[in-house]
């Protein structure tokens, strides 16, 4: 069961906070890659693809050169596949060149337990063999499950497990938005409740 | 009754989508160069073969070796089936042994249905052809083909056959594959056209959801994929036609027929091809033949099968119509 948004989710970031903390993540990524060089970009799937395209977009702005940038499907590599229905795969698209010898930046909307990166770990180790990977978020909620921080960080948001962190972006929900909430579901307990969110989305 | 594949009937218009579009991401992974995939590590899948088949068993076991998934092969060639067990015996062995899915394919049309449906075992059943009744992942993987020949490899995802119009030519009455495609060309909204000596066509086939014609010279102009069905000597018990070189010469496709179909259209087999008597060698080596690509894409597809109904705790795909027949 999917936990929803309460009706009264608070925004934390709108439309131009959005803007203005992907600008500061792109130059974290020149200065961090000294110039972007070798930079491929690998959107997590839905949200994460649209981020991935916009800090590439950033990126040629910044260095002028053209980010490959693409997106990386982690379904088939998740540890939660059993615990719930199968679910229908989103798309894997790896620019062209590949991403051997390339410094990957993995791209996703939040960042919670951890294991969806542990995935997209797993699901590179298949595909090449990068010169480093690292990883940029929009927001880090905080209760890791796992050992794995990220490079770049939106923005930091210390939530509480009965909280709930959305992220809206134009191209999928119309707006612009990380929303703040509280879990709405009725009778289930913190304890479960957690594991069901965790099972539900990774990092959601 | 939702866990299993039997028939291409039971699968809804967005089942049949749903595969095709996962088939087209696992189709990706075949690109790559470590071609494997550790979604189903630590399930067991049986391909119990009763009848011979090389090519469709080799297809279901790359799919499920890419998967991760541990594989046993059983034919029933030199075990206790021929020493008399039955599929009930060999059933509850099966179960014994803790196996999640099991890809039959069996003489008796049925049989599947019966194994899945009878209570004697827990896993998921994959139907691989029974008799000649179904065969459903061969016309999924005929739908996929067809899809990326006709409307393109990305333009084609989320999208069905709507409008197409495909002939299938052959013997209809001894062909799973012809059953099965009608089915599930029927539900992605294809028309389809049956095209065989009078001989060779099942009785009642007038109520199936398609038209049905003696005349290929009429039928290929307006066709956007020729399916042939090689000619089954094996099930042949009767004179369904007078030679086989009559046969040829009514309902073989070759160069001349060939150039009266439309410009983009496909010409499909399920393999394997007599060269000669269904199709000659000059159309089977065209670029327009897509023999090979469908044996490629049948791994993709069942890759797609196996994943949707193992993947997670229950399976993607909602059997609607399965309830309805029970």
């Amino acid at each position: 069961m999917d936990a929803e948004v309460s009706d009264a989710a608070r925004p934390v970031l709108e439309g131009p906070d959005i803007a203005r903390v992907l600008t500061r993540i792109a130059h974290e990524i020149v200065e961090r890659a000294k110039g972007a060089d070798d930079v491929v970009l690998l959107g997590i799937p839905t949200r994460g693809v649209f981020l991935a395209d916009r800090l590439a977009a950033k990126l040629a702005a910044i260095t002028g050169r053209t980010i490959p940038v693409g997106s990386l499907d982690i379904t088939m590599y998740r540890d939660d596949l059993r615990l719930r229905p199968a679910r229908a795969l989103a798309r894997t698209d790896i620019p062209a060149d590949g991403i051997d010898g390339r410094l990957v930046v993995l791209v996703d909307d939040v960042l919670f337990s951890g294991r969806t990166i542990r995935a997209a770990l797993d699901a590179l180790n298949d595909i090449g063999r990068p010169r480093a990977v690292q990883l940029a978020v929009l927001v880090d909620r905080g209760h890791r499950e796992l050992p794995i921080r990220a490079d770049y960080v939106g923005k930091n948001l210390p939530t509480s497990l009965r909280e709930t962190v959305k992220v809206q972006l134009d191209e999928e929900d119309g707006r612009d938005a990380v929303l703040l909430g509280e879990r709405r579901e009725a009778g289930v307990p913190a304890a479960e409740g957690r594991r069901n969110e965790t099972a539900r989305s990774g990092e959601r | 009754m939702k866990r299993h594949l039997i028939s291409a009937a039971d699968l809804t218009r967005d089942d049949a989508v749903l595969i095709l579009d996962t088939a087209e991401e696992m189709a990706r992974v075949a690109d790559r160069p470590i071609k494997k995939l550790p979604t189903l590590r630590g399930r067991t899948v049986v391909n119990l073969f009763f009848e011979d088949s090389t090519r469709t068993r080799i297809s279901f076991e790359a799919a499920e070796k890419r998967l991760s998934a541990d594989v046993i092969n059983f034919a029933a060639k030199g075990s206790s089936v021929s020493k008399g067990e039955s599929l009930k015996d060999t059933a509850q062995t099966l179960e014994a042994m803790g196996v999640d899915a099991v890809v039959i394919r069996h003489g008796a049309s049925g049989a599947p249905y019966r194994l899945a449906t009878s209570g004697w075992i827990d896993a998921a059943v994959v139907n691989a052809g029974d008799g000649t009744h179904q065969h459903p992942t061969q016309a999924l993987l005929d739908a996929f083909t067809m899809r990326r020949r006709l409307v393109g490899r990305d333009a084609g995802l989320g999208q069905d056959l709507a409008g197409r119009r495909i002939t299938i030519v052959g013997d209809i009455l001894h062909s799973r594959v012809a059953r099965s495609n009608v089915d599930l060309l029927h539900t992605l909204g294809a028309d389809v056209t049956l095209v065989a000596p009078p001989t060779l066509l099942p009785v009642g086939v007038g109520h199936w959801p398609c038209e049905v014609s003696y005349d290929l010279d009429a039928a290929l102009p307006k066709s956007d994929a020729v399916m042939l069905l090689r000619v089954q000597r094996e099930r042949m018990n009767a004179a369904f036609f007078p030679t086989e070189r009559e046969y040829s010469r009514r309902y073989g496709l070759d160069g001349d027929r060939m150039a009266k179909m439309p410009e983009h259209a496909i010409v499909m087999h399920p393999g394997p091809m007599v060269r000669g008597m269904e199709i000659t060698a000059e159309v089977a080596d065209s670029g327009r033949c897509t023999a090979i690509e469908q044996v490629a894409n049948g791994v993709h597809t069942r890759m797609a099968v196996l994943y949707l109904l193992l993947g997670g705790n229950e399976p993607a795909v909602t059997h609607a119509r399965t309830e309805e027949t029970k």
